[in-house]
């Protein structure tokens, strides 16, 4: 970082003919002494090893056949392919939700959601791909334009509320269109939580997760700063024994435990929501524990200035408080969330077949014996490409937010 | 009630004492402020001057005496608070604006939520009030994008909205730069002009002399002194009066 700061400031001094040249650079950055010329080298001998294993494994070694012939399976775990034109018409529809959210915040997100159109394109490329993908993944694109072109039809001061209802359409629909509904053997027979799997799994569980920790884990930030006593110890008490608690065995215990506790005939509650509740009341905890650090961050100013207008404390935490705490805790949050992505991982050991799972499945098809490393290879591709797709987000969101902060 | 309106008094405090802990801030404070009178507390730091004026709209609670702001008794009851507090501006040294908003939502948002005016016509009010306050400019910007002194001058406004009948003012030019402090000072004296009815909290010694109809002088948590500005200036009675204005002047 700094070297690099000094780098540019020296350029601005040096003679004309040293700027901008690579000999200059590397000069100045890699060789500017012995040792550091031994390290440079060194380094280079190293990562060349690294570099040439590395290459020669992926493109000689590897059996890449394992993914195309398992490729629904790492998708979708056992979703009924009679029924995968249900998850298209969900990727249609999140295309659409893209597009609308694009036109609503584009000339500050323009460039990103340009990136993100060009997805469905570049995904076409896959060699392995059929013609009906292909064309599946065209409809999104083209379901994505729509979205974008509509919402721009719309007067400016309504495009908000418009998007706001279209997302919680589609997670209605999205939900609809997954579970099914009616008779087993009506135009959407229902399909089991149970035999969901792989990507769509681990996404899902991962979305749930965080949006319904999210109010959570405010709500419980807020309870634990109450005047009132009940409500604080509550709090603290959730807080400090879930923090205090590895995830694994929460989820063993909704496995084992949840109806228990649950009133005398409820229904039952399948395999995958029990996780879902595990994990999102785990995330829940370590929420409010970030939150409340941005909630600290707040001075008493704010607080003072609130009241002295008149606002009643709900009012105030409404407007004033949270809105600011948040923004402030933007990085950790997503942090935490990109964890519990991950996390989601660790079903898999309580019989869910989420990306993991669907791996070990894999492995243990006898046609497959022996190809792990492709196998956990393109699992964690996955995961990096999700991962960093949101700490990209972030970063975006942070600059769009950084607007006239203090 | 009936008999305070008569008197035209609006703020009374009766014996008001403070504690934080075993140091008393206020000891038996006495004040009464009549509607459209402009009042000036004067006073060396840590005398209690803030303090005293944070206790007419309950940001502090007082623990002895009493407080009746425009016939309503301050007491634990939260709706009294409220409405006291809906009646009641104030301005902070600090400015205290919300940083995450733009300047008219800062002014726009009380009048929205406790009142409930429609967003339009308190769009309408915030604008008159900043060009009250003459930066009409400057409406769309964040806070942390303007002056200290057009800070301030957005707090007064944003005061403004509520249509209070008190202003309380808690120092509100001592965290400016001194060619800022002007600006603010003129608002305030148009404000006092007026007719409003205001407490300030202040250091300077110009705007009081100029404007206040009365400066009370506190030390050690008590009220010292109260007068006229010329008896104050001419004529100060007590020896820690005189002590403090010989340091100041």
């Amino acid at each position: 970082m700094t070297s690099a700061s000094d780098a540019q400031t020296d350029r601005s001094v040096l003679p004309i003919t040293e700027r901008y040249t690579l000999i200059g650079w590397l000069r100045r950055n890699l060789f500017s002494d012995a040792f550091n010329s031994i390290l440079t080298l060194v380094a280079l001998v190293f990562l060349f090893f690294v570099a040439r294993n590395l290459l020669r494994w992926a493109f000689a070694t590897a059996e890449w056949g394992v993914i195309p012939a398992n490729f629904n399976l790492i998708m979708r775990g056992q979703y009924p392919a009679t029924e995968a034109w249900r998850l298209w018409l969900v990727i249609y529809l999140l295309g659409a939700v893209v597009g609308v959210t694009w036109r609503l915040i584009s000339g500050q997100f323009s460039g990103v959601a340009r990136l993100l159109l060009t997805i469905p394109f570049f995904l076409m490329l896959i060699p392995f791909f059929s013609m009906g993908t292909r064309l599946n993944l065209f409809i999104t694109a083209v379901a994505s334009a729509a979205g974008y072109y509509i919402e721009g039809y719309l007067p400016i001061q309504r495009r908000g509320r418009a998007a706001v209802y279209f997302i919680l359409a589609y997670l209605v629909i999205m939900l609809l269109l997954l579970r099914g509904f009616g008779a087993d053997d009506g135009p959407m027979p229902p399909v089991s939580p149970i035999l969901w799997g792989g990507l769509l799994l681990s996404l899902l569980l991962a979305f749930f997760g965080i949006t319904l920790s999210f109010p959570l884990g405010v709500a419980l930030a807020l309870g634990r700063q109450s005047h009132l006593p009940a409500i604080r110890v509550m709090s603290v008490i959730y807080i400090e024994f879930i923090r205090g608690v590895p995830l694994i065995s929460l989820l063993f215990m909704g496995q084992v435990m949840l109806q228990l506790f649950l009133p005398d005939g409820f229904p039952l509650v399948d395999r995958v929501l029990r996780a879902l509740v595990a994990i999102t009341l785990f995330s829940a905890a370590y929420t409010a524990e970030n939150v409340r650090g941005g909630l600290q961050s707040i001075p008493r100013g704010q607080y003072e200035a609130a009241q002295a207008l008149g606002l009643s404390a709900y009012q105030s935490t409404i407007n004033i408080i949270l809105p600011q705490a948040l923004r402030a805790v933007i990085p950790v949050l997503v942090g935490q969330f990109i964890s519990l992505f991950k996390d989601t991982t660790l079903v898999a050991l309580v019989g869910i077949f989420d990306l993991l799972g669907i791996a070990r499945t894999i492995l243990a098809n006898p046609d497959w014996l022996g190809t792990h490393q492709e196998v956990y290879a393109i699992i964690a591709v996955l995961f990096w490409i999700f991962s960093y797709s949101m700490s990209y987000a972030s970063r975006r969101l942070e600059r769009r937010l950084g607007v006239g902060v203090r | 009630m009936s008999e305070n309106e008569t008197a035209g008094e609006i703020i009374i405090c009766q014996d008001v004492c403070k504690w934080f802990g075993d140091f008393q801030a206020l000891k038996d404070c006495s004040l009464r402020v009549k509607a459209q009178e402009v009042v000036v507390i004067i006073g060396p730091s840590g005398s209690g001057k803030s303090t005293f004026i944070r206790c007419i709209n309950r940001l502090e609670e007082h623990q002895a005496g009493d407080i009746i702001v425009d016939g309503i008794p301050l007491t634990r009851d939260v709706r009294n608070i409220e409405q006291i507090r809906s009646e009641t501006g104030m301005v902070f040294q600090q400015f205290n604006l919300f940083p995450h908003l733009t300047v008219l939502e800062n002014i726009t948002l009380a009048p929205i939520q406790v009142r409930k005016m429609k967003k339009e016509e308190a769009q309408d009010t915030a604008m008159s009030l900043l060009n009250r306050v003459g930066i009409p400019e400057q409406a769309d910007k964040h806070p942390g994008q303007l002056s200290g002194g057009q800070q301030q001058r957005v707090a007064i406004a944003r005061s403004l909205a509520m249509s209070p009948k008190i202003m309380l003012f808690d120092e509100p030019t001592s965290a400016l730069d001194p060619e800022m402090i002007k600006e603010v000072l003129d608002v305030m004296q148009e404000l006092a002009e007026s007719g409003m009815t205001m407490l300030v909290v202040t250091h300077e010694m110009g705007f009081a002399r100029e404007v206040a109809d009365r400066i009370v002088f506190m030390d050690a948590g008590e009220i010292v002194e109260v007068g006229t500005p010329e008896h104050f200036f001419t004529n100060a009675q007590h020896d820690r009066t005189k002590l403090f204005l010989s340091q100041i002047l």
